[in-house]
């Protein structure tokens, strides 16, 4: 039920977008998120956007978790 | 960027562990409040990563598995009045009631229609204009606002056919419950991710300030959830209880104000009996009056199904506060299993015994 996947917006009309996922496309709503643009990473729950993927965030977290500790040699990989 | 491969990068698991081992001190017993982070901890098989001194506790995350048995029997009731198209999510199919299940009624000729979305219950209505269209919405937070928009279109486009059954459940008072509940004894939260792309990250606020518990919102991914992890450490280490937010490329503190007004505007709070919780005041929605002709429960005026006990041998509620792991329950993986499930926990694609069931985690601490 809180499955929500990240998806490409690819085109849009009106308040439907048409959402691309690993090359899968299909619709979804975006009554519920104002501002969408094509190229915008949304968060999509039962047929609906919910929110909008930030890639600056993104890239900070990924870039957090490589700045944690060194890689030793011959650990696990 | 495409903001799911980069999260299950393994390098970046490894530094993670490493980090999550040089934080942990003590036994800390952390609750996952999402069935959907259960699901990815037993598939990533992170409980295995982590020092066993972290032990995930399973809340009750899973709309499905909290659900009252006697709620699927008024489903099945509302899917044999005159003429209904019953449609639901395909999870919902085959959860037991009292006496059967939407499916099996299905197959004695109810019209039960799996959608994916409310807007697909939508479309069945506006094609099927002489007929009438109950949609089981079901569901936290997440689903919450995408219901209440499928009840303002319907008003907007003339689907007078088209009525909702509100199963709709909120997290905050469930997790009061836990709190409360002197058996169960929880060190930390992990937040659901989705639910909080609605509601923000201040709802969780009460957890910390008012139980000294730290709270971290993750992410689906497998990095989101060893994140989250080692920041629950961090803030244990320093001596800290707040809310942290560990999904901050999706979650914000205040939430989609819009998917809230949404929500506001076609239901109110009401009274919610939860298994394995019981009844919590405040805890669920229903469909406010000025929106009655499109809440199934006042059109059809049935009587509401008397409360229904699961089997004896269900564990289902003690799973869902915490107090007991799957493998607890005597009829796991043995009476109750994914094809013929007893309780809910089990047949739930977010449930903890189908999480457990799926990923192998029959038997504790060697697995």
């Amino acid at each position: 039920m809180c499955l929500a996947i990240p998806a490409r917006v690819v085109t849009l009309d009106g308040a439907m977008a048409t959402v691309e996922v690993a090359g899968v496309t299909r619709t979804a709503s975006t009554h519920l998120l104002d501002g969408v643009r094509v190229g915008d990473y949304l968060l999509i729950h039962a047929g609906f956007a919910l929110s909008r993927l930030d890639e600056a965030e993104a890239q900070e977290t990924l870039r957090l978790l490589e700045q944690m500790g060194e890689l030793e040699v011959g650990a696990l990989g | 960027m495409k903001y799911m491969d980069e999260f299950r990068d393994p390098a970046l698991a490894q530094r993670l562990v490493r980090e999550i081992r040089s934080l942990v001190r003590a036994p800390v017993r952390i609750m996952e409040i999402c069935g959907g982070h259960t699901a990815v901890i037993f598939k990533y098989g992170i409980h295995k990563m982590v020092p066993p001194e972290i032990e995930y506790i399973h809340g009750p995350g899973c709309p499905v598995c909290v659900s009252p048995r006697e709620k699927v029997d008024l489903a099945i009731q509302l899917a044999w009045q005159d003429d209904v198209i019953f449609t639901t999510f395909a999870d919902m199919i085959r959860v037991p009631g009292s006496r059967s299940s939407l499916a099996r009624e299905q197959a004695r000729g109810a019209d039960v229609r799996m959608v994916y979305s409310s807007l697909d219950a939508l479309e069945i209505a506006r094609r099927n204009p002489h007929r009438p269209v109950v949609f089981f919405a079901i569901g936290f937070e997440t689903t919450a606002p995408t219901n209440a928009m499928a009840v303002l279109l319907a008003r907007e486009q003339g689907l007078t056919n088209f009525s909702i059954v509100s199963n709709h459940v909120t997290v905050p008072p469930a997790i009061r419950a836990i709190l409360d509940a002197p058996e169960v004894r929880l060190d930390a939260f992990i937040a659901p991710g989705h639910v909080s792309l609605v509601t923000g990250s201040r709802i969780y606020r009460f957890i910390a300030e008012e139980y000294g518990k730290p709270v971290v919102i993750s992410g689906f991914e497998p990095l989101d959830l060893l994140q989250a992890t080692a920041m629950v450490l961090r803030q244990q280490r320093e001596g800290r209880a707040t809310v942290e937010n560990q999904y901050r490329r999706a979650v914000s503190e205040m939430g989609n104000l819009k998917a809230q007004a949404a929500v506001d505007t076609v239901f109110e709070t009401s009274d919610m009996t939860w298994r394995g919780l019981g009844m919590i005041p405040g805890s669920g929605l229903k469909v406010r009056p000025a929106f009655a002709a499109h809440d199934a429960e006042r059109r059809f005026a049935l009587q509401p199904p008397a409360p229904s006990r699961d089997p004896k041998a269900c564990e289902c509620g003690d799973i869902l506060r915490g107090l007991k792991a799957p493998w607890d329950c005597r009829v796991f993986g043995t009476a109750c299993t994914p094809e013929k499930p007893l309780g809910a926990c089990m047949v739930s694609s977010e449930g903890a015994c189908a999480a457990y069931y799926h990923y192998g985690r029959h038997w504790p601490a060697a697995g």
